[in-house]
């Protein structure tokens, strides 16, 4: 499936008139148990893609949400293989949902790109992105992974120009993921008069669906999003639910899934809306 | 990306313009203090039987090799229209070279600090606010300067249209390695110059600390040609190799991408990146200039390590030989003129750089200074 799964997704979506909501999680935060109950019940919620975030020592686009989930995920043991591990048993039960790894290069360097890429494929991951390898330097990468028909899922942001744009979508697959505001994940809220000008952009340059995260908070901000874009990512917001919940003591898994739900059914209902 | 491509072709401009270079050879001549003088140390020679003479960087104004940088640096975020300074540090050398420049050009400037090192260098903290700059205490991961560097980065991102990232190390991503190695190899030409001068002959070694290795690579760029010079870079072996608490990323680390450069890396076996231990801040960084990565590869370079103890007994022979007190950093540096000196012979020359000096550390090791006296 793999890449194949991603397209088969966006197409049918197409055909609905709606945009994906796409959730990101962190594999493994607070811990592999309570992630993969979280994982495990975002399709029913209304998740249409998934993306696994892998946590990093030192993620460093991303804000402070992620940057506590990714630290709760590697303090209670997730590691490379713990991710894939997660992937691989969603796949047992969902044939569907496409899964999208996004992390940073030394841990995929570490574990081998080939290794890395066959792993993944087997484990029923069908895309990739990788926040700090710019195309320039992606050559190795983007060859171990289309040898497994997996998507290396190139970012785009404000400060990508028409020409840069060009690059950026050269060897993309899946879809281009569009970085809604200058700056690390979780920031300010996205505007969403200057990303309609940006996503247009964007589209000149590929014929891949559009994702957009990186601001986008609220139920209300991702159905704004929906109207522009062909996926809607939610991250940090979610990952702050898991952060209160611990702070209060309680399980996490319902608080994320309403949270997972409502963003849904206001993405769902965007373009239905007007 | 396109922010450092960007400063890659406002760099490659500079560098080609005899106006920038004029300009920045000015700021070093009357303002740094410029050339730095080469000095020999007679009783550190007599002491280690080598002809020993000291590269005297900690002589600069504001005390380190650090300022070499932040002026070329800084002239060229004013010719690049940037308004606003961003920078990390460890030790505070950096940070307070940073919010030196920043103080001569009008600049605001946030310096983000790792909060253990804020703690452990409070006299540059001071320094930095001093001169109008704003530190800001980074607490994510170790609070050392590899998160210092995450959040300058993540400062950047989302400031790119009017802030500079004044990266003090020979690390990060390209074009920083290069730019920071050619700000610094002021070090190793007036090294180069000076010693064939007073000795008229070139050196038989090089002496350097490394930590992201920038007075290092100043000191040795200059002499890659000369194959006779041999090259000895020193990193900080922490509480001893065996230990892990250390932070010598040739000696213990493996090749990984961090912060945008390929090198060695401190690491574990998932890739997640190691902290670093060092008594010395500025050396706390769990990767290694990318060069400094090629010439151990090639043969060219030697890198040895010194842990805190043998940092500790060098930095206290240093003041009561030659009545210089090292940054802790240069005292790893200094730790390993024994082996160097053995190599070389008596009437072996050696060049060491000594990078900054010690007054920050004096509070930080006051604990062990009574043992050392």
């Amino acid at each position: 499936m793999s890449l194949k799964r991603i397209e088969a997704r966006f197409a049918a979506l197409s055909g609905e008139g709606r945009a994906a909501f796409t959730p990101y999680i962190v594999a493994g935060d607070p811990d592999a148990d309570t992630a993969w109950r979280i994982l495990e019940r975002l399709p029913a919620a209304g998740a249409d893609l998934i993306e696994l975030g892998m946590p990093f020592s030192d993620p460093m686009a991303d804000g402070p949400a992620i940057q506590r989930g990714a630290a709760r995920a590697l303090a209670a043991g997730m590691d490379t293989a713990g991710v894939l591990a997660l992937a691989r048993r969603f796949r047992l039960g969902d044939q569907s949902t496409p899964i999208v790894l996004m992390g940073y290069y030394n841990p995929i360097l570490n574990f081998g790109l080939v290794a890395f890429a066959a792993a993944a494929a087997e484990a029923g991951v069908d895309g990739l992105i990788v926040v700090d390898v710019p195309p320039e330097e992606s050559g190795p990468l983007a060859d171990a992974l289309e040898a497994h028909d997996l998507a290396l899922i190139r970012l785009a942001t404000p400060t990508t120009d028409a020409a840069r744009l060009a690059i950026v979508a050269r060897r993309t697959k899946g879809f281009v993921y569009f970085v809604s505001v200058t700056g690390v994940t979780g920031g300010k809220e996205a505007d969403a008069g200057s990303i309609k000008s940006q996503v247009e952009q964007a589209r000149t340059a590929t014929r891949l669906p559009v994702a957009v995260g990186f601001g986008v908070k609220t139920a209300e901000g991702a159905a704004k999003i929906a109207k522009i874009a062909d996926a809607v990512v939610v991250g940090s917001a979610l990952v702050e639910v898991v952060s209160e919940s611990i702070a209060l003591k309680r399980d996490p898994v319902p608080k994320v899934l309403d949270t997972v739900a409502a963003m849904a059914q206001a993405v769902h209902s965007a373009r239905a809306g007007g | 990306m396109p922010l450092v491509l960007t400063l890659e072709q406002a760099y490659a401009r500079a560098k080609a313009d005899a106006g920038f270079q004029a300009e920045l050879a000015g700021y070093l001549s009357s303002y740094v203090g410029r050339p730095s003088p080469l000095y020999f140390a007679r009783r550190l020679s007599e002491h280690h039987r080598a002809r020993i003479w000291l590269k005297r960087e900690e002589l600069n104004h504001t005390g380190s090799h650090k300022i070499n940088n932040c002026m070329g640096q800084i002239l060229l975020a004013r010719r690049m229209g940037k308004t606003r300074i961003i920078a990390e540090t460890g030790a505070g050398q950096h940070g307070v070279a940073t919010a030196t420049a920043c103080a001569l050009f009008d600049l605001p400037c946030v310096v983000y600090m790792g909060a253990v090192d804020v703690e452990r260098q409070a006299p540059n903290v001071l320094r930095m606010q001093l001169l109008g700059a704003e530190v800001r205490p980074v607490t994510s991961g170790s609070a050392t300067l590899k998160d210092a560097m995450n959040e300058a980065l993540r400062d950047w991102v989302a400031n790119v249209s009017d802030t500079y990232y004044l990266i003090g190390s020979a690390a990060g991503p390209h074009p920083y390695p290069v730019m920071v190695r050619d700000f610094q190899t002021v070090i190793g030409r007036e090294a180069r110059a000076q010693i064939l001068e007073a000795e008229g002959v070139l050196p038989d070694a090089l002496v350097a600390c490394v930590g992201g290795g920038s007075n290092a690579i100043g000191l040795f760029h200059p002499f890659l040609a000369d194959e006779s010079v041999r090259l000895f870079g020193v990193e900080a072996a922490g509480e001893g190799m065996q230990s892990r608490r250390h932070a010598a990323a040739l000696a213990g680390g493996r090749p990984g991408v961090l912060h945008g450069a390929h090198s060695y890396l401190l690491q574990d076996g998932d890739g997640q990146i190691l902290e670093a231990h060092s008594i010395s801040a500025g050396l706390d960084y769990p990767g290694i200039g990318p060069e400094h990565a090629w010439l151990r590869d090639v043969g060219r370079a030697r890198y040895l390590t010194a842990t805190d103890e043998e940092a500790l007994a060098a930095f206290a022979l240093c003041a009561r030989l030659e009545g210089i007190v090292p940054a802790l950093e240069s005292a790893h540096a200094l730790a390993k003129l024994p082996e160097v000196a053995a190599e070389v012979g008596k009437d072996g020359i050696v060049v060491l750089g000594l990078s900054g000096r010690g007054d920050k550390d004096l509070a930080s090791i006051a604990p062990q200074l009574g043992r050392l006296a």
